[in-house]
Protein backbone atom coordinates (compact mmCIF):
# COMPACT_ATOMS: atom_id res chain seq x y z
CA UNK A 1 0.00 0.00 0.00
CA UNK A 2 2.73 2.42 0.97
CA UNK A 3 4.71 1.90 -2.20
CA UNK A 4 1.57 2.47 -4.26
CA UNK A 5 0.99 5.79 -2.54
CA UNK A 6 4.62 6.78 -2.91
CA UNK A 7 4.61 5.93 -6.59
CA UNK A 8 1.49 7.95 -7.30
CA UNK A 9 2.84 11.30 -6.10
CA UNK A 10 5.83 11.75 -8.37
CA UNK A 11 8.88 11.33 -6.17
CA UNK A 12 11.44 12.36 -8.78
CA UNK A 13 13.63 9.42 -7.85
CA UNK A 14 14.06 10.41 -4.23
CA UNK A 15 13.19 7.90 -1.52
CA UNK A 16 9.76 8.68 -0.18
CA UNK A 17 10.93 9.94 3.21
CA UNK A 18 13.24 12.54 1.64
CA UNK A 19 10.48 14.19 -0.40
CA UNK A 20 9.57 16.96 1.97
CA UNK A 21 5.84 17.29 2.07
CA UNK A 22 4.24 19.98 4.19
CA UNK A 23 3.82 17.65 7.13
CA UNK A 24 7.54 16.82 7.07
CA UNK A 25 8.51 20.48 6.83
CA UNK A 26 6.40 21.38 9.86
CA UNK A 27 7.72 18.40 11.79
CA UNK A 28 11.39 19.18 11.19
CA UNK A 29 11.04 22.96 11.66
CA UNK A 30 9.17 22.48 14.91
CA UNK A 31 11.60 19.88 16.25
CA UNK A 32 14.52 22.14 15.29
CA UNK A 33 13.05 25.15 17.09
CA UNK A 34 11.81 23.52 20.26
CA UNK A 35 14.23 20.61 20.68
CA UNK A 36 17.41 20.60 18.61
CA UNK A 37 18.23 24.30 19.12
CA UNK A 38 17.96 24.21 22.94
CA UNK A 39 19.81 20.85 23.09
CA UNK A 40 22.51 22.23 20.81
CA UNK A 41 22.88 25.38 22.89
CA UNK A 42 23.46 23.34 26.03
CA UNK A 43 25.91 21.00 24.30
CA UNK A 44 27.88 23.97 22.92
CA UNK A 45 27.97 25.70 26.31
CA UNK A 46 29.11 22.46 27.92
CA UNK A 47 31.79 21.94 25.28
CA UNK A 48 33.07 25.46 25.93
CA UNK A 49 33.76 24.52 29.55
CA UNK A 50 36.50 22.08 28.57
CA UNK A 51 36.88 18.46 29.69
CA UNK A 52 39.07 19.04 32.77
CA UNK A 53 36.89 21.74 34.24
CA UNK A 54 33.79 19.79 33.20
CA UNK A 55 34.92 16.84 35.29
CA UNK A 56 35.77 19.11 38.23
CA UNK A 57 32.41 20.88 38.17
CA UNK A 58 30.49 17.64 37.68
CA UNK A 59 32.17 15.96 40.66
CA UNK A 60 32.29 18.65 43.33
CA UNK A 61 31.36 17.20 46.74
CA UNK A 62 28.16 19.24 46.65
CA UNK A 63 27.15 17.80 43.26
CA UNK A 64 28.01 14.23 44.27
CA UNK A 65 25.92 14.57 47.41
CA UNK A 66 22.92 15.57 45.27
CA UNK A 67 23.54 12.65 42.86
CA UNK A 68 23.43 10.27 45.82
CA UNK A 69 20.12 11.69 46.94
CA UNK A 70 18.53 12.03 43.49
CA UNK A 71 19.70 8.78 41.94
CA UNK A 72 19.73 6.75 45.18
CA UNK A 73 16.37 7.75 46.63
CA UNK A 74 14.69 7.56 43.21
CA UNK A 75 15.97 4.02 42.90
CA UNK A 76 14.49 3.05 46.26
CA UNK A 77 11.20 4.75 45.32
CA UNK A 78 11.09 2.98 41.95
CA UNK A 79 11.79 -0.43 43.52
CA UNK A 80 9.10 0.11 46.15
CA UNK A 81 6.67 0.97 43.37
CA UNK A 82 7.83 -2.09 41.46
CA UNK A 83 6.54 -4.29 44.29
CA UNK A 84 3.39 -2.36 45.14
CA UNK A 85 2.68 -1.49 41.52
CA UNK A 86 2.53 -5.22 40.79
CA UNK A 87 0.15 -5.74 43.72
CA UNK A 88 -2.09 -2.89 42.53
CA UNK A 89 -2.07 -4.10 38.93
CA UNK A 90 -2.93 -7.59 40.16
CA UNK A 91 -5.82 -6.22 42.23
CA UNK A 92 -7.11 -4.22 39.27
CA UNK A 93 -6.94 -7.06 36.74
CA UNK A 94 -7.51 -10.25 38.71
CA UNK A 95 -9.68 -9.21 41.66
CA UNK A 96 -13.26 -7.99 41.74
CA UNK A 97 -14.00 -5.79 44.73
CA UNK A 98 -16.02 -2.66 45.52
CA UNK A 99 -14.07 0.51 44.75
CA UNK A 100 -12.11 -1.04 41.91
CA UNK A 101 -13.00 1.77 39.50
CA UNK A 102 -12.03 4.35 42.14
CA UNK A 103 -8.65 2.64 42.53
CA UNK A 104 -8.24 2.63 38.76
CA UNK A 105 -8.95 6.37 38.57
CA UNK A 106 -6.72 7.21 41.55
CA UNK A 107 -3.68 5.60 39.92
CA UNK A 108 -3.73 8.26 37.21
CA UNK A 109 -3.82 11.13 39.68
CA UNK A 110 -0.03 11.59 39.94
CA UNK A 111 0.01 12.06 36.13
CA UNK A 112 -2.87 14.54 36.21
CA UNK A 113 -2.20 16.50 39.38
CA UNK A 114 0.20 19.42 38.87
CA UNK A 115 3.43 18.68 40.74
CA UNK A 116 3.22 21.88 42.78
CA UNK A 117 -0.16 20.78 44.14
CA UNK A 118 1.22 17.34 44.94
CA UNK A 119 4.17 18.94 46.71
CA UNK A 120 1.93 21.19 48.78
CA UNK A 121 -0.32 18.29 49.75
CA UNK A 122 2.51 15.89 50.61
CA UNK A 123 4.47 18.50 52.56
CA UNK A 124 1.40 19.36 54.67
CA UNK A 125 0.18 15.85 55.26
CA UNK A 126 3.61 14.56 56.30
CA UNK A 127 4.56 17.67 58.33
CA UNK A 128 4.83 17.22 62.10
CA UNK A 129 1.26 18.48 62.56
CA UNK A 130 -0.19 16.80 59.47
CA UNK A 131 -2.58 13.83 59.29
CA UNK A 132 0.18 11.29 58.78
CA UNK A 133 3.18 13.29 59.98
CA UNK A 134 1.83 13.85 63.51
CA UNK A 135 1.26 10.16 64.36
CA UNK A 136 4.61 9.22 62.80
CA UNK A 137 6.33 11.82 64.97
CA UNK A 138 4.43 10.85 68.13
CA UNK A 139 4.76 7.08 67.75
CA UNK A 140 8.17 6.64 66.17
CA UNK A 141 9.81 10.06 66.41
CA UNK A 142 10.13 10.11 62.61
CA UNK A 143 10.00 13.41 60.76
CA UNK A 144 9.15 13.12 57.07
CA UNK A 145 8.58 16.60 55.64
CA UNK A 146 11.75 18.63 55.15
CA UNK A 147 13.98 15.57 55.44
CA UNK A 148 15.23 13.02 52.88
CA UNK A 149 12.30 10.79 53.80
CA UNK A 150 9.91 13.44 52.46
CA UNK A 151 11.93 13.60 49.25
CA UNK A 152 11.56 9.83 48.93
CA UNK A 153 7.80 10.03 49.51
CA UNK A 154 7.42 12.65 46.76
CA UNK A 155 9.43 10.41 44.43
CA UNK A 156 7.21 7.44 45.30
CA UNK A 157 4.12 9.55 44.56
CA UNK A 158 5.37 10.71 41.19
CA UNK A 159 6.56 7.31 39.96
CA UNK A 160 3.68 5.15 41.23
CA UNK A 161 1.57 4.98 38.04
CA UNK A 162 4.32 3.71 35.75
CA UNK A 163 4.60 0.10 36.94
CA UNK A 164 0.82 -0.27 37.31
CA UNK A 165 0.18 1.05 33.81
CA UNK A 166 2.89 -1.04 32.21
CA UNK A 167 1.98 -4.31 33.98
CA UNK A 168 -1.83 -4.01 33.61
CA UNK A 169 -2.13 -4.75 29.86
CA UNK A 170 0.36 -7.63 30.01
CA UNK A 171 -1.47 -9.18 32.95
CA UNK A 172 -4.75 -8.81 31.09
CA UNK A 173 -3.32 -10.60 28.07
CA UNK A 174 -1.94 -13.50 30.13
CA UNK A 175 -3.81 -16.70 29.43
CA UNK A 176 -5.15 -18.20 32.62
CA UNK A 177 -4.71 -21.64 30.96
CA UNK A 178 -1.01 -21.69 31.74
CA UNK A 179 -1.62 -21.15 35.43
CA UNK A 180 -4.31 -23.82 35.41
CA UNK A 181 -1.95 -26.18 33.64
CA UNK A 182 0.73 -25.53 36.26
CA UNK A 183 -1.80 -26.19 39.01
CA UNK A 184 -2.93 -29.42 37.36
CA UNK A 185 0.67 -30.55 37.14
CA UNK A 186 0.91 -30.16 40.89
CA UNK A 187 2.59 -26.77 41.25
CA UNK A 188 1.81 -24.86 44.42
CA UNK A 189 0.33 -21.36 44.09
CA UNK A 190 3.74 -19.98 45.00
CA UNK A 191 5.52 -22.05 42.37
CA UNK A 192 2.93 -20.99 39.82
CA UNK A 193 3.52 -17.34 40.67
CA UNK A 194 7.31 -17.52 40.68
CA UNK A 195 7.84 -19.88 37.73
CA UNK A 196 4.90 -19.17 35.44
CA UNK A 197 3.48 -15.70 36.04
CA UNK A 198 6.37 -13.53 37.21
CA UNK A 199 8.76 -14.39 34.34
CA UNK A 200 6.12 -13.27 31.85
CA UNK A 201 5.49 -10.04 33.72
CA UNK A 202 9.15 -9.25 34.31
CA UNK A 203 9.80 -7.16 31.17
CA UNK A 204 6.75 -5.01 31.94
CA UNK A 205 7.72 -4.64 35.60
CA UNK A 206 11.29 -3.66 34.76
CA UNK A 207 10.15 -1.25 32.07
CA UNK A 208 7.74 0.37 34.52
CA UNK A 209 10.42 0.58 37.20
CA UNK A 210 12.85 2.17 34.73
CA UNK A 211 10.25 4.72 33.58
CA UNK A 212 9.35 5.58 37.16
CA UNK A 213 13.03 5.85 38.09
CA UNK A 214 13.74 8.19 35.21
CA UNK A 215 10.74 10.32 36.13
CA UNK A 216 11.63 10.46 39.83
CA UNK A 217 15.22 11.50 39.11
CA UNK A 218 14.04 14.44 37.01
CA UNK A 219 11.16 15.45 39.26
CA UNK A 220 11.35 18.95 40.69
CA UNK A 221 8.00 20.53 41.60
CA UNK A 222 6.77 18.17 44.29
CA UNK A 223 10.21 17.43 45.74
CA UNK A 224 11.25 21.06 46.12
CA UNK A 225 8.25 21.76 48.33
CA UNK A 226 8.69 18.82 50.71
CA UNK A 227 12.48 19.11 50.90
CA UNK A 228 14.37 21.58 53.09
CA UNK A 229 16.75 22.01 50.12
CA UNK A 230 19.85 21.94 52.33
CA UNK A 231 23.01 20.77 50.53
CA UNK A 232 24.38 17.39 51.69
CA UNK A 233 21.11 16.70 53.50
CA UNK A 234 18.15 16.52 51.11
CA UNK A 235 19.09 18.71 48.12
CA UNK A 236 18.27 17.03 44.80
CA UNK A 237 20.21 17.58 41.58
CA UNK A 238 17.51 19.59 39.71
CA UNK A 239 17.28 22.01 42.64
CA UNK A 240 21.08 22.35 42.65
CA UNK A 241 20.90 23.38 38.97
CA UNK A 242 18.40 26.10 39.85
CA UNK A 243 20.52 27.28 42.77
CA UNK A 244 23.56 27.51 40.48
CA UNK A 245 21.53 29.53 37.97
CA UNK A 246 20.41 31.88 40.73
CA UNK A 247 24.08 32.38 41.69
CA UNK A 248 24.86 33.14 38.01
CA UNK A 249 27.18 30.11 38.01
CA UNK A 250 26.17 29.16 34.47
CA UNK A 251 29.12 26.81 33.94
CA UNK A 252 28.20 24.62 36.91
CA UNK A 253 24.52 24.66 35.97
CA UNK A 254 25.37 23.60 32.40
CA UNK A 255 27.70 20.81 33.46
CA UNK A 256 25.28 19.34 36.01
CA UNK A 257 22.48 19.75 33.47
CA UNK A 258 24.54 17.71 30.99
CA UNK A 259 24.99 14.95 33.58
CA UNK A 260 21.20 14.81 33.97
CA UNK A 261 20.66 14.89 30.21
CA UNK A 262 23.12 12.03 29.73
CA UNK A 263 21.20 10.05 32.34
CA UNK A 264 17.92 10.77 30.50
CA UNK A 265 19.36 9.52 27.21
CA UNK A 266 20.72 6.35 28.79
CA UNK A 267 17.43 5.64 30.55
CA UNK A 268 15.55 6.22 27.29
CA UNK A 269 17.70 3.59 25.56
CA UNK A 270 17.25 1.16 28.46
CA UNK A 271 13.47 1.65 28.54
CA UNK A 272 13.21 1.15 24.78
CA UNK A 273 15.30 -1.99 25.09
CA UNK A 274 13.07 -3.35 27.85
CA UNK A 275 9.98 -2.64 25.77
CA UNK A 276 11.41 -4.42 22.74
CA UNK A 277 12.25 -7.35 25.02
CA UNK A 278 8.68 -7.27 26.34
CA UNK A 279 7.18 -7.39 22.82
CA UNK A 280 9.52 -10.25 21.97
CA UNK A 281 8.19 -12.07 25.04
CA UNK A 282 4.62 -11.53 23.96
CA UNK A 283 5.32 -12.73 20.45
CA UNK A 284 7.10 -15.96 21.43
CA UNK A 285 7.12 -16.54 25.17
CA UNK A 286 8.71 -19.98 24.91
CA UNK A 287 11.89 -19.03 23.07
CA UNK A 288 12.56 -15.70 24.74
CA UNK A 289 13.77 -17.28 27.96
CA UNK B 1 -22.01 2.94 51.74
CA UNK B 2 -22.85 -0.28 53.57
CA UNK B 3 -21.65 -2.50 50.81
CA UNK B 4 -17.89 -1.96 51.27
CA UNK B 5 -18.24 -2.42 55.04
CA UNK B 6 -20.12 -5.67 54.68
CA UNK B 7 -17.59 -6.83 52.15
CA UNK B 8 -14.74 -5.89 54.48
CA UNK B 9 -16.30 -7.79 57.40
CA UNK B 10 -16.93 -10.84 55.31
CA UNK B 11 -13.34 -10.94 54.11
CA UNK B 12 -11.50 -9.84 57.21
CA UNK B 13 -12.52 -13.02 58.98
CA UNK B 14 -10.85 -15.03 56.25
CA UNK B 15 -7.80 -13.10 55.13
CA UNK B 16 -7.45 -14.97 51.86
CA UNK B 17 -4.92 -13.60 49.37
CA UNK B 18 -7.82 -12.66 47.11
CA UNK B 19 -8.97 -10.14 49.71
CA UNK B 20 -5.54 -9.15 50.96
CA UNK B 21 -4.31 -7.99 47.58
CA UNK B 22 -7.00 -5.33 47.07
CA UNK B 23 -6.58 -4.26 50.69
CA UNK B 24 -2.83 -3.79 50.36
CA UNK B 25 -3.35 -1.97 47.07
CA UNK B 26 -5.90 0.36 48.63
CA UNK B 27 -3.79 1.03 51.73
CA UNK B 28 -0.76 1.95 49.65
CA UNK B 29 -2.72 4.19 47.30
CA UNK B 30 -4.50 5.81 50.25
CA UNK B 31 -1.26 6.79 51.97
CA UNK B 32 0.52 7.91 48.81
CA UNK B 33 -2.28 9.42 46.70
CA UNK B 34 -5.75 9.59 48.27
CA UNK B 35 -4.93 11.28 51.59
CA UNK B 36 -2.77 13.99 49.99
CA UNK B 37 -5.57 14.67 47.47
CA UNK B 38 -8.11 14.99 50.28
CA UNK B 39 -5.70 17.25 52.17
CA UNK B 40 -5.93 19.79 49.34
CA UNK B 41 -9.72 19.80 49.48
CA UNK B 42 -9.82 20.09 53.28
CA UNK B 43 -7.08 22.71 53.34
CA UNK B 44 -8.93 24.90 50.84
CA UNK B 45 -12.51 24.36 52.03
CA UNK B 46 -11.89 23.57 55.73
CA UNK B 47 -13.12 26.99 56.80
CA UNK B 48 -16.09 26.91 54.46
CA UNK B 49 -16.75 28.01 50.93
CA UNK B 50 -16.77 31.73 51.75
CA UNK B 51 -13.05 32.17 52.62
CA UNK B 52 -12.12 29.99 49.63
CA UNK B 53 -14.08 32.22 47.24
CA UNK B 54 -12.60 35.28 48.97
CA UNK B 55 -9.12 33.93 48.27
CA UNK B 56 -9.96 33.58 44.60
CA UNK B 57 -10.33 37.36 44.40
CA UNK B 58 -6.66 37.90 45.21
CA UNK B 59 -5.22 40.06 42.45
CA UNK B 60 -2.05 38.02 42.16
CA UNK B 61 -4.02 34.83 41.88
CA UNK B 62 -6.18 36.23 39.09
CA UNK B 63 -3.12 37.37 37.20
CA UNK B 64 -1.59 33.90 37.72
CA UNK B 65 -4.75 32.31 36.28
CA UNK B 66 -4.53 34.56 33.22
CA UNK B 67 -0.85 33.72 32.74
CA UNK B 68 -1.59 30.00 33.03
CA UNK B 69 -4.39 30.22 30.47
CA UNK B 70 -2.09 32.14 28.11
CA UNK B 71 0.47 29.31 28.35
CA UNK B 72 -2.15 26.74 27.44
CA UNK B 73 -3.59 28.93 24.66
CA UNK B 74 -0.17 29.09 23.01
CA UNK B 75 1.11 25.60 23.70
CA UNK B 76 -1.98 23.54 22.93
CA UNK B 77 -2.72 24.79 19.37
CA UNK B 78 0.98 24.83 18.46
CA UNK B 79 1.47 21.27 19.70
CA UNK B 80 -1.73 20.10 18.00
CA UNK B 81 -0.49 21.35 14.64
CA UNK B 82 2.88 19.69 15.24
CA UNK B 83 1.33 16.48 16.48
CA UNK B 84 -0.93 16.13 13.45
CA UNK B 85 1.83 17.06 11.01
CA UNK B 86 4.26 14.61 12.62
CA UNK B 87 1.64 11.87 12.69
CA UNK B 88 0.69 12.23 9.02
CA UNK B 89 4.37 12.40 8.08
CA UNK B 90 5.63 9.50 10.17
CA UNK B 91 2.83 7.08 10.94
CA UNK B 92 2.31 5.18 7.71
CA UNK B 93 5.78 5.18 6.27
CA UNK B 94 8.59 2.82 6.93
CA UNK B 95 11.97 4.49 6.65
CA UNK B 96 15.39 4.01 8.20
CA UNK B 97 15.58 5.78 11.55
CA UNK B 98 11.85 5.77 12.16
CA UNK B 99 12.25 4.29 15.64
CA UNK B 100 14.94 6.86 16.40
CA UNK B 101 12.69 9.73 15.28
CA UNK B 102 9.88 8.44 17.49
CA UNK B 103 12.29 8.29 20.42
CA UNK B 104 13.41 11.86 19.70
CA UNK B 105 9.79 13.01 19.81
CA UNK B 106 9.43 11.26 23.17
CA UNK B 107 12.59 12.87 24.52
CA UNK B 108 10.92 15.70 26.51
CA UNK B 109 9.22 13.06 28.67
CA UNK B 110 12.56 11.76 29.90
CA UNK B 111 14.40 15.07 30.29
CA UNK B 112 13.98 16.75 33.67
CA UNK B 113 11.78 19.87 33.36
CA UNK B 114 14.55 21.82 35.09
CA UNK B 115 16.99 20.83 32.35
CA UNK B 116 14.44 21.95 29.73
CA UNK B 117 14.33 25.36 31.41
CA UNK B 118 18.11 25.44 31.67
CA UNK B 119 18.48 24.76 27.93
CA UNK B 120 16.24 27.73 27.14
CA UNK B 121 18.22 29.99 29.47
CA UNK B 122 21.47 28.88 27.80
CA UNK B 123 19.91 29.67 24.41
CA UNK B 124 18.09 32.96 24.97
CA UNK B 125 19.47 34.56 28.15
CA UNK B 126 20.56 38.12 27.21
CA UNK B 127 23.75 37.85 29.25
CA UNK B 128 24.80 34.22 28.80
CA UNK B 129 22.67 32.75 26.07
CA UNK B 130 23.93 31.47 22.75
CA UNK B 131 21.51 33.85 21.00
CA UNK B 132 21.85 36.52 23.71
CA UNK B 133 23.22 39.12 21.30
CA UNK B 134 20.51 38.45 18.72
CA UNK B 135 17.80 38.67 21.36
CA UNK B 136 19.29 41.92 22.69
CA UNK B 137 19.67 43.60 19.31
CA UNK B 138 16.08 42.73 18.40
CA UNK B 139 14.94 44.11 21.73
CA UNK B 140 13.10 40.91 22.58
CA UNK B 141 12.55 39.63 26.07
CA UNK B 142 12.30 35.86 26.15
CA UNK B 143 13.78 34.72 29.46
CA UNK B 144 11.91 36.03 32.52
CA UNK B 145 8.99 36.78 30.24
CA UNK B 146 6.02 35.01 28.68
CA UNK B 147 7.65 33.90 25.39
CA UNK B 148 10.24 31.84 27.27
CA UNK B 149 7.59 30.40 29.54
CA UNK B 150 5.38 29.51 26.57
CA UNK B 151 8.36 27.86 24.86
CA UNK B 152 9.10 25.86 28.01
CA UNK B 153 5.48 24.73 28.18
CA UNK B 154 5.54 23.75 24.50
CA UNK B 155 8.69 21.64 24.91
CA UNK B 156 7.37 19.80 27.93
CA UNK B 157 4.00 19.00 26.31
CA UNK B 158 4.64 18.45 22.61
CA UNK B 159 5.00 14.65 22.62
CA UNK B 160 1.45 14.01 23.90
CA UNK B 161 -0.49 14.68 20.69
CA UNK B 162 1.97 12.95 18.38
CA UNK B 163 2.24 9.80 20.48
CA UNK B 164 -1.56 9.49 20.74
CA UNK B 165 -2.26 9.99 17.04
CA UNK B 166 0.63 8.03 15.50
CA UNK B 167 -0.34 4.52 16.69
CA UNK B 168 -3.97 4.98 15.67
CA UNK B 169 -3.03 6.23 12.22
CA UNK B 170 -0.68 3.27 11.80
CA UNK B 171 -3.53 0.94 12.62
CA UNK B 172 -5.99 2.52 10.19
CA UNK B 173 -4.07 2.04 6.98
CA UNK B 174 -4.22 3.95 3.70
CA UNK B 175 -7.37 2.54 2.08
CA UNK B 176 -9.79 5.37 2.78
CA UNK B 177 -7.28 8.07 1.82
CA UNK B 178 -6.55 6.19 -1.40
CA UNK B 179 -10.24 6.00 -2.17
CA UNK B 180 -10.69 9.72 -1.53
CA UNK B 181 -7.75 10.57 -3.79
CA UNK B 182 -9.06 8.33 -6.54
CA UNK B 183 -12.32 10.24 -6.34
CA UNK B 184 -10.37 13.46 -6.95
CA UNK B 185 -9.89 14.91 -3.47
CA UNK B 186 -6.91 17.20 -2.89
CA UNK B 187 -4.35 16.49 -0.15
CA UNK B 188 -5.93 19.15 2.03
CA UNK B 189 -9.43 17.72 1.52
CA UNK B 190 -8.20 14.22 2.28
CA UNK B 191 -6.63 15.46 5.51
CA UNK B 192 -9.70 17.37 6.71
CA UNK B 193 -12.41 14.99 5.55
CA UNK B 194 -10.80 11.56 5.90
CA UNK B 195 -7.65 11.51 8.03
CA UNK B 196 -8.69 13.90 10.79
CA UNK B 197 -12.15 12.40 11.40
CA UNK B 198 -10.66 8.91 11.57
CA UNK B 199 -8.35 9.91 14.42
CA UNK B 200 -10.69 12.32 16.18
CA UNK B 201 -10.76 10.42 19.48
CA UNK B 202 -7.00 10.23 19.64
CA UNK B 203 -6.84 13.98 18.92
CA UNK B 204 -9.33 14.65 21.71
CA UNK B 205 -7.33 12.43 24.06
CA UNK B 206 -4.14 14.24 23.10
CA UNK B 207 -5.83 17.61 23.63
CA UNK B 208 -6.86 16.64 27.16
CA UNK B 209 -3.39 15.42 28.10
CA UNK B 210 -1.64 18.42 26.53
CA UNK B 211 -3.95 20.95 28.18
CA UNK B 212 -3.72 19.33 31.61
CA UNK B 213 0.06 19.26 31.52
CA UNK B 214 0.33 22.78 30.07
CA UNK B 215 -1.83 24.20 32.87
CA UNK B 216 0.11 22.35 35.55
CA UNK B 217 3.73 22.56 34.39
CA UNK B 218 6.03 23.76 37.13
CA UNK B 219 9.74 22.98 36.78
CA UNK B 220 10.49 24.17 33.27
CA UNK B 221 8.38 27.32 33.58
CA UNK B 222 9.86 28.03 37.00
CA UNK B 223 13.41 28.22 35.61
CA UNK B 224 12.63 30.68 32.81
CA UNK B 225 9.91 32.77 34.46
CA UNK B 226 11.83 34.59 37.19
CA UNK B 227 8.64 34.13 39.21
CA UNK B 228 7.64 37.80 39.38
CA UNK B 229 4.36 37.95 41.28
CA UNK B 230 1.56 39.50 39.26
CA UNK B 231 3.60 39.34 36.04
CA UNK B 232 5.33 36.09 35.13
CA UNK B 233 3.71 33.85 37.70
CA UNK B 234 1.56 30.95 36.60
CA UNK B 235 -0.86 29.21 38.94
CA UNK B 236 1.51 26.35 39.90
CA UNK B 237 4.26 28.89 40.62
CA UNK B 238 1.75 30.87 42.68
CA UNK B 239 1.02 27.79 44.80
CA UNK B 240 4.68 27.37 45.69
CA UNK B 241 5.26 31.10 46.27
CA UNK B 242 2.22 31.52 48.52
CA UNK B 243 3.21 28.40 50.47
CA UNK B 244 6.77 29.63 50.95
CA UNK B 245 5.49 32.98 52.22
CA UNK B 246 3.21 31.28 54.75
CA UNK B 247 0.03 32.40 52.94
CA UNK B 248 -1.16 28.85 53.35
CA UNK B 249 -4.83 29.52 52.63
CA UNK B 250 -4.04 31.26 49.35
CA UNK B 251 -1.79 28.35 48.41
CA UNK B 252 -4.55 25.86 49.12
CA UNK B 253 -7.11 27.94 47.23
CA UNK B 254 -4.93 27.97 44.11
CA UNK B 255 -4.07 24.30 44.61
CA UNK B 256 -7.74 23.37 44.72
CA UNK B 257 -8.38 25.23 41.47
CA UNK B 258 -5.54 23.27 39.84
CA UNK B 259 -6.71 20.07 41.48
CA UNK B 260 -10.19 20.67 40.07
CA UNK B 261 -8.73 21.07 36.59
CA UNK B 262 -6.79 17.83 37.08
CA UNK B 263 -9.93 16.03 38.20
CA UNK B 264 -11.90 17.28 35.19
CA UNK B 265 -9.13 16.18 32.84
CA UNK B 266 -9.05 12.78 34.52
CA UNK B 267 -12.82 12.34 34.14
CA UNK B 268 -12.73 13.49 30.50
CA UNK B 269 -9.92 11.02 29.90
CA UNK B 270 -11.92 8.14 31.36
CA UNK B 271 -14.92 9.22 29.29
CA UNK B 272 -12.92 9.26 26.06
CA UNK B 273 -11.37 5.89 26.98
CA UNK B 274 -14.88 4.47 27.30
CA UNK B 275 -15.91 6.00 23.97
CA UNK B 276 -12.88 4.48 22.27
CA UNK B 277 -13.54 1.16 23.99
CA UNK B 278 -17.18 1.30 22.87
CA UNK B 279 -16.21 2.10 19.31
CA UNK B 280 -13.75 -0.75 19.21
CA UNK B 281 -16.39 -3.16 20.47
CA UNK B 282 -18.89 -1.97 17.88
CA UNK B 283 -16.72 -2.13 14.82
CA UNK B 284 -13.85 -4.60 14.86
CA UNK B 285 -10.69 -3.18 13.33
CA UNK B 286 -10.31 -4.46 9.79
Amino acid sequence: MVSLAAGRRAGAGLPSWLRLSWSWRITWLYLALVLFLPLGAMALKAAAVGPVQFWELATTPEAIATYKISFGLSFVAALLNGVFGLVIAWALVRCRFPGRRLLHALIDLPFALPTAVAGLALASIYSTNGWLGAPLKALFGIEVSFTWLGVAIAMVFISLPFVVRSVEPVLEALEIDQEEAAWCLGASPRQTLVKVVLPQLMPAILSGVAQGYSRAVGEYGSVVMISSNVPFKDLITPTLIIQKLEEYDFASATVIGMVMLAFSLVSLVVINGLQVWGRHWEANPTTAA
Amino acid sequence: MRKPLRWLKAHLRWPKPSALIPLIAFAYVAVIILLPALEVVVGALGKGLEPFLQNLHSEELISAVKMTLLMALIAVPANTIFGLAAATAIARRQFPGKALLLSIIDLPFSISPVVVGLMLVLLYSPSNGLFGDVVNSLGWKIIFSWPGMALATIIVTFPFMAREVIPLLEEEGWDQEEAARTLGASNWQVFWKVTLPSVRWAVLYGLILTTARALGEFGAVSVVSGNIAGQTQTLPLFVEDAYKQYQTELAYGAALVLGGVALVSLLLKLLVEQMIGGLKDDQPIN
